[in-house]
């Protein structure tokens, strides 16, 4: 606790006034977003000022976290200064509710600890795989036979609803994810054709891949499919995904193989895919939305709109990630960075620290260039991950990706950032976050279950 | 003779061929027809199932004490087991319908216990104790007969497993015929409250888990370097000065409680007591305890392990394992030994002079082995036994038999096993089984997998090694991931511990242990998924 010497200038606050420039207490917020903010605390005032609504959320969690209380019990705060603004505009977070479930408290807790950390993006990857947990209106079944248990493994419209305005109200954008064509298996049971059938010599095998690039019912169902989504999710961007398309399955299928022909394709599936993410997107682009990608979209040279964004995750392949953010931008496309903040890859020890320590603009490139990485995006995929682990997993090691998106470039000496880092996980436990430890240590009010 | 998993028992010789025939067919329609979720952990000794079914209702079932039992009402361990596995049974089954209006079929209406010798139903448990059982799940009464109540603590949560209900939501159970016993008698989890304190509805919560995964000694690394949580009658400046705050103990009617509450799970509460090394925190509490380093000829300041050759060393300690032995009823007290650096003892002058005196040259060893050697011949002055790391064993002139050897280095430990168990010392096993050491997958798979007996050497060797422990360090635990982190990846550990050597196969586990995973979400442990998927009940759902 800082030192109080003496009893000098100590006037009571009782108000922290606020200034908002710019009107938009109705809008949701969006990439372009302004979240500047300054605060000035001293005798005369307690005083936020800020562009727009966003500045002031950001500026009321400073606040907060500028309040101590001494060991008497009284609440202070120091005479203070600070103007701040983020580093980043797109200060991300993924969860995955296809491969778990996670209950909608699960999912509006995380927003809220979200807020304490500054991130602005709730990057929601819904359905993939294993389970196809959203309630879709227009397509009941993919719901009904696509999600672990339709009676209580699911989203309805009013919950995603809860999300989107939750989140709204503490400037977070929902950037929710439907990725296709691959990872798509809990889609087929509810859309009957929509997968491809694979193929043991000239018989179905009984198994599916990825969505059916070869028939006009899948475009016409993506079609629908995504004018409901467009119209549910009020953000400008989808993300569409894109990733790990596995193209044995549609090697094997002779409609595709025919189809391969028709179009001259020969025998490169990259083209296969590209013919229908192009299609995809032109029919996303339509509805007035703009799209974010895996960077297989981008690797596999897609021709894409040049506002496309490309999320780039892999760490090796096919080339080192900060060599793709190079590519990616130096193609003229914007880029996030999510490759070394997997989250869910845990090992054992203090790897807060390498997940601090990461540059994400640590390649060769023009400043125009640079200004092409948007931010970054910390991920937590869900095959071993559910509400009993999550927030443990998640929090305080997603607060250096945090740090990293949104403070100085200069800010990087680890000794400082431990002192702040464990003293924020302790404030995160005294309102309720059941954040892990980083060391060896205590904090005052230990976690209790409730 | 050890039986395999699925066995069956012995039958006159004219009608072995044909009852083995019979039960062939049962055990197949059995797989065929028993609920799919049916899955016990850890698997018993020998399970024979039928594909006839019983009912239970919530409202008539209740456990009972056989007439001819040595055990009765009065036998309060007994009696809380019995309330406790009812709630697990049928407590989170919220809509109770009016009377039972049961399908056609028969009715379980009791499980009646029977214990054959004497109980032991107000004693602690020993690493002696007779865990074993048998259970006859058969309409209308139901038997579990077990030697001692520890054999009936068992029985009654393998019980509790055969249930599940159907898709009618009628709680059913197969007839079994179940005969059970553990394979290692000590199967501990070591929790460390210095590094992180943990609270004791934590502690309980662990205790509660181990119990379902029939785990039977928590090894309670109360106090190390960084704090000193335990609050000593004797020497209440210990926990005064060394705690990380005076919220951060762990009273005496603490201790108290966490004893009462595994004994009732017959978990056998086993402290360690740190020393010489790991013992920073005590030097708060307790001024002249610790060796003072050197720089030269002065004090640096600084204090290294617990100082060896001062008598008030030795009178304290006296004093002070005189007090745990009076707290802790378990036989056995773990004296720690492991990692003593040698450099700080090296600094000191006093020290110099004593190793020469003693003639122990410059091998450390021997200051060593000459401190733990005292302090052992305290613990068996007052009648305990004890157990240490291996570095005791290692770097040990002698060491008294009896003396059991925790081996937990990874590198080589089986030859440590060769070694320990040839100089005919009793071994438990940790080295492939810290969980603290966390990472990415399943890697439930790698502990599951161990072999505690795939050591070089004889029979004599192998029965020396009483079981093991999963250990939970915690410098990155507390208790906000502590449940998630243990569970259910103790629970491989378990069973290798407690079933047949030959349960083995890894997709039978994988799919046991996915729905033993959900019955502890049910039950209310936080156990982290196993894989992708789901259970009918999510945490916070």
């Amino acid at each position: 606790h800082p030192v109080l010497a003496g009893k000098r200038h100590m006037s009571e606050k009782n108000s922290l006034v606020i200034l908002v420039v710019t009107p938009g207490c109705d809008q949701f917020p969006s990439l372009e977003s302004v979240e500047n903010y300054t605060l000035t605390v001293n005798d005369e005032q307690c005083f936020l000022l800020s562009e727009t609504v966003w500045g002031a959320l950001r500026g009321l969690e400073t606040f907060s976290q500028l309040v101590w209380r001494s060991p008497e019990g009284t609440f202070y705060i120091n005479k203070t200064e600070i103007e701040d603004f983020p580093r980043f505009p797109h200060r991300g977070l993924l969860l995955d509710t296809s491969r778990h479930y996670l209950p909608l408290a699960s999912i509006l807790d995380t927003l809220d600890v979200m807020a304490y950390n500054k991130f602005n993006v709730f990057h929601w990857h819904l359905v993939d795989d294993s389970s196809f947990p959203y309630e879709s209106f227009t397509f009941p079944n993919l719901t009904k036979k696509g999600s672990y248990n339709p009676a209580t493994h699911i989203y309805t419209a009013q919950d995603v609803k809860e999300v989107i305005e939750y989140a709204r109200l503490r400037g977070i954008r929902v950037l929710a994810e439907f990725d296709t064509p691959g990872h798509t298996l809990s889609w087929g049971p509810g859309v009957p054709g929509l997968l491809t059938p694979c193929y043991s010599g000239s018989h179905p095998s009984g198994t599916f891949g990825p969505v059916n690039p070869a028939l006009n019912n899948t475009y016409e169902f993506m079609s629908t499919f995504f004018l409901e989504i467009s119209s549910v999710f009020p953000d400008f961007y989808l993300h569409l995904g894109g990733d790990e398309v596995d193209f044995t399955c549609w090697k094997s299928n002779p409609d595709i193989q025919a189809f391969m022909k028709k179009k001259g394709f020969g025998e490169d599936f990259k083209k296969l895919e590209s013919f229908y993410i192009q299609t995809l997107l032109d029919i996303v682009s339509a509805y007035g939305k703009g799209y974010v990608v895996w960077q297989e979209v981008f690797d596999n040279k897609v021709k894409v709109q040049p506002d496309t964004v490309i999320q780039v995750w892999r760490e090796e392949m096919p080339v080192r990630y900060m060599k793709e953010m190079e590519l990616v931008t130096s193609a003229g496309f914007r880029a996030l960075l999510s490759a070394p903040w997997y989250l869910n890859h845990i090992t054992y020890g203090p790897d807060w620290k390498n997940i601090y320590m990461v540059e994400p603009l640590a390649f060769e490139g023009s400043p125009e260039q640079k200004a092409l990485v948007i931010g970054g995006e910390a991920c937590m995929w869900g095959e071993y991950v559910d509400s009993t682990n999550l927030v443990p997993r998640l929090w305080p090691r997603a607060g250096a990706v945090a740090e990293r998106l949104w403070s100085n470039k200069m800010v990087t000496n680890l000794d400082f950032a431990y002192k702040r880092l464990a003293h924020f996980r302790c404030e995160l436990l005294r309102r309720g976050v059941q954040a892990q430890p980083l060391s060896v240590g205590y904090c005052d009010v230990e976690f209790e279950q409730t | 003779m050890e039986h395999r998993g699925l066995g069956w028992p012995r039958l006159p010789r004219l009608l072995e061929l044909l009852a083995a025939l019979a039960v062939q067919a049962v055990r197949a329609s059995a797989i065929a027809a028993a609920s799919p979720d049916l899955s016990l952990w850890p698997m018993p000794l020998s399970v024979q199932t039928t594909p006839r079914v019983l009912h239970l209702s919530p409202d008539n079932f209740f456990f009972g004490h056989s007439s001819t039992s040595k055990a009765g009402p009065s036998c309060s361990l007994l009696q809380e087991a019995f309330r406790r596995y009812y709630d697990y049974i049928f407590g989170f089954y919220k809509w109770h319908h009016g009377s039972a209006d049961l399908r056609v079929g028969v009715e379980l209406q009791q499980l009646q216990v029977s214990v054959v010798l004497d109980p032991e139903c107000d004693t602690f448990p020993k690493i002696s104790s007779d865990e074993s059982y048998t259970l006859l799940v058969k309409g209308p009464v139901a038997s579990l007969t077990a030697n001692r109540v520890w054999g009936v603590l068992r029985g009654l949560e393998t019980f509790s497993q055969l249930i599940y209900q159907d898709f009618y939501g009628t709680f059913t159970v197969n007839e079994s015929n179940i005969v059970d016993s553990p394979r290692f008698p000590h199967r501990g989890i070591l929790i460390d409250t210095s590094r992180h304190f943990l609270s004791i509805k934590s502690i309980f919560k662990t205790l509660d888990a181990m119990a379902f995964n029939k785990f039977n000694v928590l090894h309670w690394h109360i106090v190390d370097d960084p704090s000193f949580p335990y609050q000593s009658i004797t020497f209440p400046g210990l926990s005064k000065k060394g705690s990380y705050s005076s919220s951060h103990v762990y009273t005496p009617n603490d201790v108290r409680m966490v004893i009462e509450y595994a004994r009732l799970r017959g978990i056998r509460i086993v402290p360690e007591f740190d020393s010489p090394g790991h013992t920073q925190s005590w030097g708060e509490g307790q001024k002249d305890l610790l060796t003072p380093c050197y720089n030269g000829k002065e004090p640096s300041g600084a204090f290294g392990p617990i100082n060896p050759i001062w008598n008030t060393t030795y009178s304290f300690l006296s004093k002070f394992f005189k007090e745990i032995s009076t707290v802790f009823p378990d036989e056995f007290i773990h004296l720690g030994g492991d990692e003593v650096d040698f450099d700080c003892w090296a600094s000191n002058p006093e020290i110099q002079d004593f190793m020469r005196d003693k003639g122990f040259g410059r091998n450390f060893k021997k200051l060593e082995s000459f401190y733990m050697q005292a302090v052992l011949d305290m613990i068996s002055a007052i009648n305990k036994s004890s157990i240490v790391w291996q570095e005791v064993f290692d770097d040990a002139s002698k060491l008294m038999p009896g003396t059991v050897i925790q081996v937990w280095k990874v590198e080589d430990y089986t030859r440590e096993q060769s070694k320990v168990t040839e100089a005919g010392f009793p071994v438990i096993l940790s080295a492939p089984w810290y969980l603290d050491w966390i990472s990415y997958g399943q890697d439930w798979k790698k502990y599951y997998a161990v072999d505690p007996l795939s050591f070089e050497g004889s029979q004599e060797q192998k029965k020396l090694v009483i079981g093991g422990e999963a250990c939970l360090w915690g410098e990155y635990v507390d208790a906000t991931n502590l449940t998630p982190r243990l569970w259910p990846r103790a629970s491989a550990v378990g069973e290798r511990l407690w079933s047949h050597k030959d349960v083995r196969g890894l997709e039978d586990a994988y799919r046991r242990l996915t729905v033993h995973r959900c019955r502890m979400l049910r039950r209310g442990i936080a156990a982290e998924p196993v894989f992708t998927g789901y259970c009918d009940h999510e945490d916070r759902m």
